[in-house]
């Protein structure tokens, strides 16, 4: 590869990335204190895997959600939202609700998928203690079983406001 | 002029140096975070994004551990107060900055190294395993990096005579054939890997990983959050700006302001920010070709980097 190329590359990229609607969708109020920057932690509560391509995607070259000021972090005390997908086993209560208590306030609970907003398929199964929103108290729902990244994009761009 | 104008002057070009490094940082960091994805295919978040990341970082939380100490809280604290005290003191827009024979460059490293050392004891101050792996990982590579970057100083200090940082500038800026010299070049080729370890870029850290068994940098400050957490990212982001001014202005000194004057010392600023633009893009187009060193690797990279600089102390005395 050429330094021309390269340069190329940078001023006119050939991005893989799709367009979306220059506007976003309102920002609701819990989420003014964001001014445009949003870090999430993603906690997966018992999900199939379906939601966790999606946000993958989401995160990709073709959606690329980064370019709205969002980012996924390693920590929860890094995170102003926790990003939740799948059902809630009796196993992950105790670290869902750690990682909310570690989080700084004000912090938004985002409940991904159909599992997360009420079980989905997996209602009343015998390791499923609840829907997300059983345990913690949810601001934002992504409905679908998986969501399309472009609904995951949506939903986060209308708390960044970009 | 008299005396008191002059100390106005001086604190001028202080605060002015601290608030370029201040605002640059972030800024570059964006800056960076958008050449490599453009690079990877992507669009990538606005240039300003870390800026915005600060602005809200500041309002929320101050979420501590409740078993870690005070130096918990002054890490960040300490990492931006040395950084922003060495800006103040360091050529970056002009060769005569106020307080300029005070910057020694042995002395400018080690008040440098005192955020990183802060951010280390901070990081076991938690008591968690990844800030323990973090600190021990970081003090590693930092042995490592300073013994070279010492050695590299001395190189480019014996054709010199001194180690004042001004000094060693305005030398190059009137004698370029300096800056050609195997002892300066090899020198700077040593402090170029140095910055690159010490600020936690690739090869040697990935700054945007989430896996913490891969994290050096990244897993020291795993458990900030908020203000703290903000703090820890602009005093990281200006060390880097303030690494890379250092080092280009080493490099290429011209454009720097050298007599004094409201024009030159413009001038210089404006130099500096392209200087060290050009720089930032070279290391993220470099990033994106390169991938992660092991961790058992990395005393190559840097024992290489040692070697330039032994060389180059080596020629620096023979060819004196």
């Amino acid at each position: 590869m050429t330094i021309r190329s390269v340069l190329q590359a940078i001023t006119h990229p050939r991005s893989a990335t799709e367009d979306l609607a220059p506007s976003p969708p309102a920002t609701p109020d819990f989420a003014e204190p964001l001014h445009g920057s949003l870090q999430l932690r993603h906690v997966d509560a018992g999900s199939c895997n379906g939601c966790e391509l999606e946000v993958a995607s989401a995160f990709g070259p073709v959606y690329d959600v980064e370019r709205f000021g969002t980012r996924l972090v390693a920590s929860p005390r890094h995170a102003d939202a926790l990003l939740v997908t799948g059902p809630v086993t009796k196993n992950m209560v105790g670290p869902l609700e750690k990682t909310f208590l570690a989080m700084p306030e004000p912090r938004i609970v985002i409940a991904l998928g159909d599992c997360a907003r009420d079980c989905g398929i997996f209602r009343g199964g015998y390791g499923v203690e609840g829907a997300v929103g059983d345990i913690l108290p949810v601001d934002v729902q992504i409905p679908g079983c998986p969501p399309h990244p472009a609904a995951i994009i949506e939903a986060l761009r209308g708390l960044t406001g970009q | 002029m008299n005396s008191v104008e002059s100390v106005c002057v001086a604190g001028l070009v202080a605060i002015v140096q601290i608030g370029a490094v201040l605002v640059g940082g972030p800024l570059l960091l964006g800056v960076m975070r958008k050449v490599r994805s453009r690079l990877e295919g992507r669009r990538g978040a606005p240039i300003h994004q870390p800026l915005l990341d600060l602005r809200k970082l500041i309002t929320k939380q101050r979420l501590r551990p409740f078993e870690a100490s005070w130096v918990f809280g002054f890490g960040p604290v300490i990492l931006v107060a040395t950084v922003a005290a060495v800006a103040a003191i360091s050529p970056l827009a002009t060769t005569r900055p106020p307080l300029g024979q005070s910057s020694d460059f042995f002395a400018i490293i080690f008040v440098l190294l005192l955020g990183s050392v802060f951010l280390a004891l901070g990081a076991l101050d938690t008591g968690t395993p990844f800030g323990g792996m973090g600190s021990s990982r970081a003090m590693t590579v930092g042995a490592l990096a300073e013994p070279a970057l010492l050695v590299a100083i001395l190189a480019m200090s014996i054709p010199a005579h001194t180690s004042n940082l001004p000094a060693l500038v305005r030398i190059g800026l009137a004698h370029p054939v300096v800056i050609a010299s195997p002892a300066r070049l090899l020198a700077l080729g040593s402090f170029l890997v140095v910055i690159l370890a010490e600020s936690g870029r690739l090869p040697v850290d990935n700054p945007s990983t989430h896996l913490e068994l891969t994290m050096i940098h990244e897993a020291m400050v795993l458990e900030y959050a908020g203000p703290d957490l903000g703090l820890t990212m602009l005093g990281e982001s200006m060390r880097l700006v303030l690494l890379l001014g250092l080092l280009v202005n080493l490099l290429v000194p011209w454009g720097v302001a050298d007599r004094p004057g409201a024009l030159a010392f413009v001038i210089g600023l404006v130099a500096l920010v392209g200087k060290v633009l050009l720089a930032g893009v070279a290391i993220a187009v470099f990033e994106v070709f390169s991938a992660k060193l092991r961790l058992f690797r990395l005393p190559e990279l840097l024992a290489g980097g040692f070697i330039l600089a032994v060389l180059g102390a080596v020629t620096a005395v023979v060819s004196r």
